[in-house]
């Protein structure tokens, strides 16, 4: 088997609307692979769909070699899925919806017990695991969540949206969780989310994700490369020398591109950090006083508005947010 | 395969069980009701109203419609509960698994008909230290059987509406049309021979009807309707609900 999960040109309509319009992605086997995008670009349907939640309308998808249409019964057995919101039982234990997890997977006594034990100590709740879920905070609700997807040993752990609505330390924790279960497990994990931070730090290949259709897919390192490279911004004491300064550079050929704006000098280069010495050397050979300098190395933003002509964050939508956020809360 | 439904039937039972377990309080609360009509309303009746044979119309004639009572109260609500796993999330859990939804159903059934029956036997219970008499041990089990029926039977009715209605908003109003005239219809209260032909109609078309004579006649050993109509009634009738139950589940959409 070449790819965890492969799809050919998935397509999910709804009436009037193409939720997923014709998306074709391989995800190799052991890959943190992000789906980015803004909130109804169509990850969770994507997703929905791989996890055969929702049948779609056109196309085709493998899961761990399996059909998601022919063979969904075989494509559940081989994943775990956390939904945006909790779907755990809120009146059990924490242990109590492990084990409810393991017998409708199939799992035998002894080893139900034994991956219990595992799981917990892997996003440490074994101290809560027999505290009704109810009185767990969020981040401990989300960890528990992680754990029972990965309660059944699945090839692949589908996570929508994780860190939703949880605080920035939370977050993080759980980001630290997501790789070391990646890494320990083994487990090819595949992930939504509208944060460019998370998509960066978590996911080795990246398929930014617009109006339902795969706008780029890469490395975060190789879509941020797309863009050019780092920005050096120069800003003059003595605006007349902009001209000259640009003219320097270009001829120098230390940069791909110079422009200017008011006061300042902007040159796109590869490693910003180490052109910094070289491009104020150049500056002050030529008798022309620099006030200050900055580097912008690009984010994932950048891409973003690069490849859809806007911002991410115009899209975002405070709102879905908010009201994850107030449910999540009126459950506690 | 029979391995694989059995245990996901088990796995549902067990998680019925568990939140039962959970929920002490609410059985001692669902316990009240039963406890005052037992303790008030059966002396107030018995001064006041003769039964057709003569007897006054007291606890005994009123405890098997009190467990009918129960027994509908708790199996709609278990089988409409399906409303709160899908609010709360819980179902999405049990959908994305490698079973079958019908077992998935099943097992939510028999979960929440074993809740039914420990309430319905806790009334007996109750029914027995007030200082009722029971027809015969064999009758007393053969009670809980009925229970059993019933149960499945209102468990069914309850998971078909929940596949269909959205909200628990929804459900509230289904639940106040739907229980109140199923018990004040159904020979709980009051014998069912003499009755206006109107109220005879609608008293013969209730399921609760027939659960609450057998439960009766297994009990005091006596009923209006015979057991063979009552078992047949209430047979047939948790037959289909349980059938449309299953489904509607099937087929319900999240």
């Amino acid at each position: 088997m070449l790819y965890a999960i492969e799809t050919e040109g998935i397509t999910k309509k709804f009436d009037e609307i193409t939720a997923v319009n014709n998306v074709s992605i391989s995800v190799k086997p052991g890959e943190l692979f992000g789906l980015l995008g803004p909130n109804g670009a169509g990850k969770t349907t994507l997703i929905n769909m791989l996890s055969t939640m929702i049948e779609p309308t056109g196309g085709s998808a493998k899961v761990w070699d399996f059909d998601v249409k022919k063979d969904a019964p075989h494509v559940r057995q081989n994943i775990g899925m956390v939904f945006q919101d909790t779907t755990l039982d809120d009146r059990l234990t924490g242990r109590e919806n492990l084990d409810l997890h393991g017998r409708l997977y199939d799992m035998d006594s002894k080893h139900r017990k034994k991956r219990i034990e595992e799981v917990l100590s892997l996003v440490e709740l074994t101290d809560r695991a027999n505290a009704i879920v109810k009185t767990y905070s969020g981040g401990m609700t989300r960890r528990l969540e992680i754990a029972r997807g990965l309660m059944h040993h699945p090839h692949v752990l589908f996570l929508d949206e994780p860190t939703l609505g949880l605080d920035p330390q939370t977050r993080n924790h759980i980001w630290e969780y997501i790789k070391v279960l990646n890494k320990e497990e083994g487990v090819t994990i595949v992930l939504t989310t509208h944060y460019m931070e998370e998509a960066d730090h978590l996911c080795h290949r990246i398929a930014i994700i617009d109006h339902g259709e795969i706008v780029a897919l890469d490395t975060p390192e190789a879509l941020k490369n797309m863009l050019g490279g780092d920005v050096i911004t120069l800003e003059l004491e003595n605006p007349d020398n902009i001209s000259r300064l640009c003219e320097i550079y270009k001829e120098n050929g230390c940069a791909s591109i110079v422009s200017r704006k008011n006061n300042d000098v902007f040159i796109t280069v590869r490693d910003g950090e180490r052109q910094i010495p070289h491009v104020l050397e150049l500056a002050s050979d030529a008798g022309i006083p620099i006030r200050s300098v900055s580097l912008h190395k690009p984010t994932l933003d950048d891409v973003f508005l690069h490849f859809t002509g806007r911002a991410i964050r115009d899209k975002e939508a405070g709102e879905t947010e908010r009201v994850g956020y107030i449910l999540r809360a009126r459950r506690k | 395969m029979v391995r694989k439904a059995a245990n996901t039937v088990y796995t549902m039972w067990l998680r019925e069980m568990l939140r039962f377990w959970r929920s002490k309080s609410r059985i001692v609360g669902s316990l009240a009701t039963p406890f005052f009509f037992l303790v008030f309303l059966g002396p107030g009746f018995s001064s006041s109203y003769r039964l057709p044979t003569g007897q006054p119309l007291d606890n005994s004639f009123l405890a098997p419609g009190l467990i009918g009572m129960a027994i509908l109260f708790s199996s709609l609500m278990g089988g409409v509960s399906i409303i709160w796993d899908k609010e709360f999330g819980f179902l999405k859990e049990i959908l994305i698994a490698p079973v079958s939804r019908f077992y998935v159903a099943l097992g939510k059934a028999v979960g929440g008909v074993t809740t039914s029956i420990i309430q319905g036997i806790l009334i007996l219970i109750i029914a027995w230290l007030i200082g009722i008499k029971y027809h015969s041990l064999p009758g007393v089990v053969a009670s809980m059987g009925i229970m059993f029926i019933l149960g499945i039977g209102f468990i069914g009715l309850g998971i078909a509406l929940a596949s269909k209605i959205e909200s628990h908003e929804g459900f509230q109003m289904v639940m106040s049309f739907l229980t109140m005239p199923l018990v004040l219809l159904s020979g709980a209260f009051f014998p069912i021979t003499n009755l206006p032909g109107w109220l005879k109609l609608l008293v013969y078309a209730n399921p609760l009807t027939y659960g609450v004579e057998a439960i009766r006649w297994c009990l005091l050993g006596n009923s209006t309707i015979p057991i063979i109509t009552s078992l047949a009634g209430i047979t047939l009738f948790a037959f289909f609900m349980m059938l449309l139950g299953g489904k509607l589940f099937d087929s319900m959409e999240i």
